[in-house]
């Protein structure tokens, strides 16, 4: 096996909004929080409402296993040619933020193989509230977190709650099982970041994920002005 | 030669895709060889006079020039295991996005455009020492604190390992790790008269079978 061959040019180095031929590369949405808030849930319903319309692709960052990128083949929510998993090493904010050097990988990779694409969605494998992704690696992130992990979350902030592009508080169907506050949380929330978006969603809604795919398409009329 | 660029080089935070990786230390931890830092330095000890003394020899003769084609077949030929091929590879691949945006050079464009899948780590980390000034002892010192740190980094998260008893296993390889480059550059020179066959051969059948088994399991921390 020998890998000799040549190309006309080689891969972009970092953020930079065009291939290596010219042509815009496709915009990408990261998305973190804590585990179980509902990150992988939130790819599958985004897939479903915007596959029809726009050329997509996912990568996720489990963390010792395959399970979230399983989870969107069994669901069928895109091809599987269309899904990529990244390792991560024990580190999954490592993987999105100090060196993104697997997920940009993997992102150029789908894009050589299945592109044009218009959107990639990463999915961070799920940290702690601190976890950000790097604009090296992302144009927009979203971060996920949920009513049943505590109503406390938005007033504690935190990188993540307060400079995401976009915060989700999600599973607001479980609020009155936990006993958390939803008028609180958003005001909290608000209160952390200003001008910046928050939306609170239920997926077990019809769908629940509407006003989170109205913004992304927002984003990609932005990306491709 | 710049001794600052010798540092972020060798920092374990240049971002390189390491972090991912655990050097067979995964495999080695789960199969009962690794438990505690006596047997973590048995296993940098050997990983560095087998494997590590490979990587260092082609490392050291891609930063005096040597042909990266030639170089990255003879670490093929050198690597039985598919799966570590992969992994040299992909992290090859790595380091030279890291190194590109860090020193950009033509060497580096033309190798990037040869190798758009990347070539074996060592031949990149030799191209990357030389686009930063650096000198083919650089590079092999690079490889090889790269083949027994990354372990040690790994163990600390698999097995809880005390991180300042890892460290002091790293300081303790310190002599074999001088010894071993002064050799790296000396073979790499013969490279550059003989030939890629003057290369050891040196392997680790184990590290070899642990990464083949590794590459399978469904569930694991480290991506090799
Ligand atoms: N009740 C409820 N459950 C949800 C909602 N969104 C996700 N879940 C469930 O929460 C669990 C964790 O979701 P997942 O997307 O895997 O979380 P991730 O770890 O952030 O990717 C799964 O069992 C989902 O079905 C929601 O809006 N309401
Ligand atoms: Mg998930």
């Amino acid at each position: 096996m020998h890998l000799d061959h040549h190309l006309e040019s080689s891969a972009a180095v970092s953020a930079d909004a065009r291939r290596p031929d010219g042509t815009r590369r496709a915009l990408r949405i990261g998305l973190g929080g804590p585990v179980g808030s509902g990150k992988t849930a939130t790819v599958a319903a985004l897939c479903r409402a915007l596959r029809e319309e726009l050329s997509l692709a996912v990568v996720t960052n489990d963390i010792y296993t395959r399970e979230d990128a399983e989870f969107l083949l069994r669901e069928a929510v895109l091809p599987p040619e269309r899904i990529s998993a990244v390792e991560t090493g024990a580190c999954p904010h490592t993987a999105i933020r100090d060196d993104i050097s697997a997920n940009l990988e993997a992102v150029e990779d789908l894009e050589d193989e299945v592109g044009p694409l218009d959107l990639v969605l990463v999915e961070s494998g799920g940290d702690n509230l601190t976890a950000t992704f790097s604009r090296g690696l992302v144009d927009a992130q979203v971060f996920v977190i949920d009513v049943a992990g505590g109503d406390d979350i938005p007033r504690k902030g935190g990188p993540g709650v307060a400079t995401a592009d976009l915060l989700i508080v999600n599973k607001t169907d479980l609020a009155p099982y936990v006993g958390s506050d939803l008028a609180r949380m958003a005001a909290d929330a608000k209160a952390a970041r200003g001008e910046l978006p928050v939306i609170l969603q239920s997926l077990r809604s019809e769908d629940g994920v509407r006003e989170v795919a109205d913004w992304v398409r927002e984003r990609i009329a932005a990306w491709t002005a | 030669m710049t001794r600052a660029a010798l540092l972020v080089l060798a920092d374990g935070r240049f971002p390189a895709g390491g972090h991912a990786h655990s050097g067979g230390a995964e495999a080695a931890v789960r199969a009962g060889r690794i438990t505690d830092a006596a047997s973590l330095e048995s296993f940098c000890r050997g990983r560095l006079h087998t494997s590590g003394v490979v990587a260092a020899c082609v490392a050291a003769a891609a930063a005096l020039g040597v042909d990266p084609g030639q170089l990255d077949r003879a670490a093929d030929a050198r690597t039985p295991s598919p799966a570590l091929r992969v992994a040299a590879r992909r992290l090859g691949r790595q380091l030279m996005r890291a190194a590109r945006a860090t020193w950009p050079s033509p060497e580096l464009d033309a190798l990037a455009s040869r190798f758009p899948k990347g070539a074996h780590q060592p031949v990149v980390l030799g191209l990357a020492a030389r686009a930063a000034g650096l000198g083919p002892l650089d590079a092999a010192y690079c490889s090889l604190y790269e083949g027994v740190s990354g372990p040690a980094t790994a163990v600390v998260r698999l097995l809880g390992l005390d991180p300042f008893d890892a460290t002091g296993v790293l300081a303790r390889l310190s002599d074999d790790m001088d010894r071993v480059a002064q050799e790296a550059v000396e073979t790499g020179e013969r490279v550059v008269t003989d030939g890629v066959d003057v290369l050891p051969a040196r392997s680790a059948p184990l590290l070899e079978i642990g990464a083949e088994a590794h590459a399978a399991w469904a569930v694991r921390l480290f991506a090799s």
